[in-house]
């Protein structure tokens, strides 16, 4: 499913118009990434949560050259899904 | 940060009533569920990728009791950040 889908669906579901979905679909993931950003955690009941995990600074080696270099301490976002989604996914 | 706080965001954001933030939110993570729990991936620009993994069956331990003990075969959730995402939590 893309998002383009996603908003169709949607947008059948509510009984609103894809451009007007569209900007509610649009404004909930940046909502999501706007919470990220600011290292704070998201919890979505029934579906899942997302928060930022750190990354520690580590010794890495470019594949090419076999040289060492440092990989420098970063941020990822991380997705767990929730009870109820990982019952849905792994029933099928 | 909660589907309470996000449906706010909505609002303040889009100009969107309440009552269909919200309703727009539980029928975006219905959308994400169901296509899921058919096994279609969800691809979503910019935000990330949900993909749904074979696990295959593996021995495992009780973390609680030590003892072993064998992990069925099962389908998980797995999420890919997309790079606008991981580059953004990464700024301060």
């Amino acid at each position: 499913m893309t998002k383009a889908e996603l908003v169709d669906k949607v947008s059948q579901k509510i009984d609103l118009n894809r451009k007007e979905t569209e900007v509610i679909v649009n404004s909930f993931f940046d909502c999501i990434t706007q919470a990220l950003s600011d290292g704070k955690k998201v919890e979505l009941r029934g579906f899942g949560g997302f928060r930022v995990k750190k990354r520690k600074p580590r010794t890495g080696r470019n594949p090419k050259s076999g040289e060492k270099v440092t990989v420098p301490e970063k941020n990822v976002p991380f997705f767990k899904a929730g009870k109820e989604l990982r019952n849905l996914v792994n029933k099928s | 940060m909660t589907k309470l706080e996000i449906t706010q965001e909505i609002t303040n954001k889009t100009g969107a009533p309440k009552k269909l933030a919200e309703g727009a939110i539980e029928e975006i993570l219905n959308a994400i569920k169901d296509s899921l729990s058919r096994g279609e991936s969800v691809n979503l620009k910019r935000f990330g990728k949900f993909d749904v993994r074979k696990k295959r069956a593996r021995m495992g331990r009780n973390p609680k009791t030590g003892e072993a003990a064998k992990i069925s075969a099962r389908r998980v959730v797995m999420f890919k950040s997309g790079k606008y995402i991981r580059g953004v939590v990464n700024t301060d």
